[in-house]
């Protein structure tokens, strides 16, 4: 049902991008969602070549896509190489919440991906939680895709 | 806030019950009273020493100015036109000449006199009935001439206690959280202001982030969060002194905090691996307890006045509501049951109900419930807007709200607003930069 969808959209978009001939800004802001979840890479740092320091999120939601997974587990391989690394994941969420629930909905999302870590092996104590609620977001945009930016959980180098 | 100290004489005391004026402040009021603030009258000789101490060429009319601007933005009154008095300022506390009053529709009158004596300012003032030709009441203070701001307020608050029957709200004072910079870098600073937006101060430097500062029954103490080293704690501040320090030794982020009723306790959330619960801290002994035992997001508590129940927001049921439940945590109640999620539930002053933000289809409101839930009203509607904190009689509240940014990340602006338990009367705060977070203090004076 929701694939048909996506893929009907997808459809859409190429048929307007034909139309158009110039399309660069729409496509921007249409094929950089699945669902409500940010799959763009615009706002994504690496942490070594191949491993992304990010993962998304959708809205309210803490829980990890399988996209995020497989950020993840890139991350677990490159600390389990690197094992004197420490990193602080700092948990974000949009600003269409109130500042306070936001607080404690950062906290929730970049502790997801702090357990998901430690299931690949990587000991709790390299790793830090730090939750800006919607204090620090990456897009200042009020739209559904700056949105989804927003709600990240980012891993950061702590020494 | 020993500076504060105002004394009150009341030099007569005629507080008769005869006067004709009330106004009802329990609905909209759409045809506010026409009242005439004349100015404080003032000798040569007193206006010369408040010019070399205050800086101010007529401290009486600066005073009437005041009170003028608090009536008008109470939209309870309408103050009248000076232009149109036809009696001298110092007449007119004498003996008013009701007739001229009437002429340009003043039902009430204000007037006064101040005098400099032995190095203070006396203020006296009387409040009159137009139509009955009767005076309702007639006040004298002295105080320490910087205090003259706040002369003006309390002279509010008299008049407006006087003709509503309801404590006011003007002495009071604001604290918020200042804001400047681009959306992604924004910089915070705690800051206080009188409720008209006079005398603003900065108590941080925006160094660190700061959020959510709340005042202390007394209105004394501030507790707030801070990511002072990039560790959020709740922060405990002394106005007066400056003197800071975290609130308990917690093993990760804590956060919205309040006040019990009492003064004694921090209410707050405190955030471990993924799970949110309210914790409480007596400042005395520093005991501290989990009073919230659930795995799903608890936060933005409120204690009622009498300190017998909390309300707060959770997410138990999957989104954000608002529950009730006894001070120790027992007897958990959802009380929001409407279309949307709903947060930061603030116990009202008078304890009959809570305030709250909802949001609902891509709207948020502030709106107002009984403490059952029942009687959900919204009073205003907007893109963002959240966080309201009443006026210490229960009968305004003031939040803020945020702007909608374009994909460029132009056109951001946070700013305070106010608005009427009955819906009407919406305006913004004044506040020289951007600001977010208020909470309104106590009144003052008493």
């Amino acid at each position: 049902m929701k694939l048909s969808k996506i893929l009907k959209n997808g459809f859409l978009i190429v048929v307007a991008c034909l139309a158009l001939s110039a399309c660069a800004t729409s496509k921007k802001s249409t094929g950089q969602m699945q669902g409500d979840v940010y799959t763009g890479t615009d706002t994504v740092e690496y942490l070594a070549s191949g491993v992304p320091d990010r993962v998304f999120f959708a809205t309210n939601e803490s829980v990890l896509t399988t996209a995020s997974r497989e950020t993840l587990r890139k991350q677990a391989a490159w600390l389990r190489k690197n094992s004197k690394i420490t990193v602080v994941l700092e948990g974000h969420a949009d600003e269409r919440g109130t500042r306070e629930y936001n607080l404690a909905l950062g906290e929730r999302r970049a502790n997801a991906a702090k357990d998901y870590l430690m299931t690949y092996g990587i000991s709790s104590d390299r790793i830090s939680v730090l939750s800006y609620g919607k204090e620090r977001p990456v897009d200042s945009g009020s739209n559904p895709l700056a949105w989804s930016k927003n709600r990240r959980s980012v891993t950061v180098k702590a020494n | 806030m020993k500076n504060f100290l105002v004394t009150l004489i009341i030099i007569l005391i005629p507080v008769k019950s005869f006067g004709l004026i009330e106004v009802d402040i329990t609905r909209g009021n759409l045809d506010p009273l026409p009242i005439a603030v004349s100015p404080l009258s003032i000798d040569d000789e007193s206006r010369k020493k408040f010019k070399d101490i205050l800086k101010k060429n007529n401290i009486g009319s600066e005073i009437s100015s005041i009170v003028e601007n608090n009536l008008k933005v109470s939209g309870l009154f309408n103050p009248l036109n000076k232009d149109a008095f036809l009696q001298e300022p110092d007449i007119a506390n004498l003996k008013p000449r009701f007739e001229d009053w009437n002429l340009i529709k003043a039902q009430a009158l204000i007037t006064g006199k101040v005098s400099y004596v032995e190095e203070k300012l006396r203020v006296e003032f009387r409040l009159w009935d137009v139509l009955a030709g009767k005076e309702m009441m007639a006040l004298a203070f002295t105080t320490v001439p910087n205090n003259w701001r706040r002369v003006g307020h309390i002279i509010t608050d008299k008049v407006y206690e006087r003709l509503t029957g309801e404590k006011g709200y003007f002495d009071t004072r604001i604290i918020y959280v200042a804001e400047e910079g681009p959306k992604t870098q924004r910089v915070k600073k705690l800051a206080i202001m009188d409720q008209d937006g006079a005398n603003n101060k900065f108590l941080t430097l925006g160094n660190e982030l700061v959020l959510t500062p709340r005042f202390n029954p007394t209105s004394q103490l501030v507790t707030y969060l801070s990511y002072f080293r990039n560790l959020p704690r709740v922060y405990l501040l002394d106005i007066e002194t400056g003197t800071q320090e975290v609130v308990g030794d917690f093993p990760g982020m804590t956060f919205a905090p309040r006040f019990s009723p009492d003064g004694k306790k921090i209410i707050m959330s405190f955030a471990k691996d993924g799970n949110s619960e309210i914790y409480t801290m007596d400042l005395e002994n520093r005991i501290v307890e989990k009073i919230t035992n659930h795995p799903s997001i608890d936060t933005s508590p409120s204690y009622s006045p009498d300190g017998k129940f909390i309300s707060f927001n959770s997410d138990r049921s999957g989104y954000q509501q608002i529950y009730v439940m006894k001070s120790d945590g027992s007897n958990v109640k959802r009380i929001s049951f409407g279309k949307g999620i709903y947060g930061t539930p603030v116990w009202s002053p008078r304890g009959d109900l809570i305030a709250f933000t909802k949001l609902h289809k891509g709207k948020f409101y502030i709106g107002v419930m009984r403490i059952d839930g029942s009687g959900e009203r919204l009073l205003t509607e907007n893109f963002y807007q959240e966080a309201p904190s009443w006026s210490p009689n229960g009968r305004v509240l003031i939040f803020y709200r945020e702007t909608k940014t374009d994909s460029k990340g132009k056109g951001f602006s946070a700013k305070l607003w106010s608005i009427d338990l009955t819906g009407y009367n919406e305006r913004q705060v004044p506040t020289p930069t951007d600001g977010s977070d208020p909470s309104w203090s106590s009144l003052l004076s008493n």
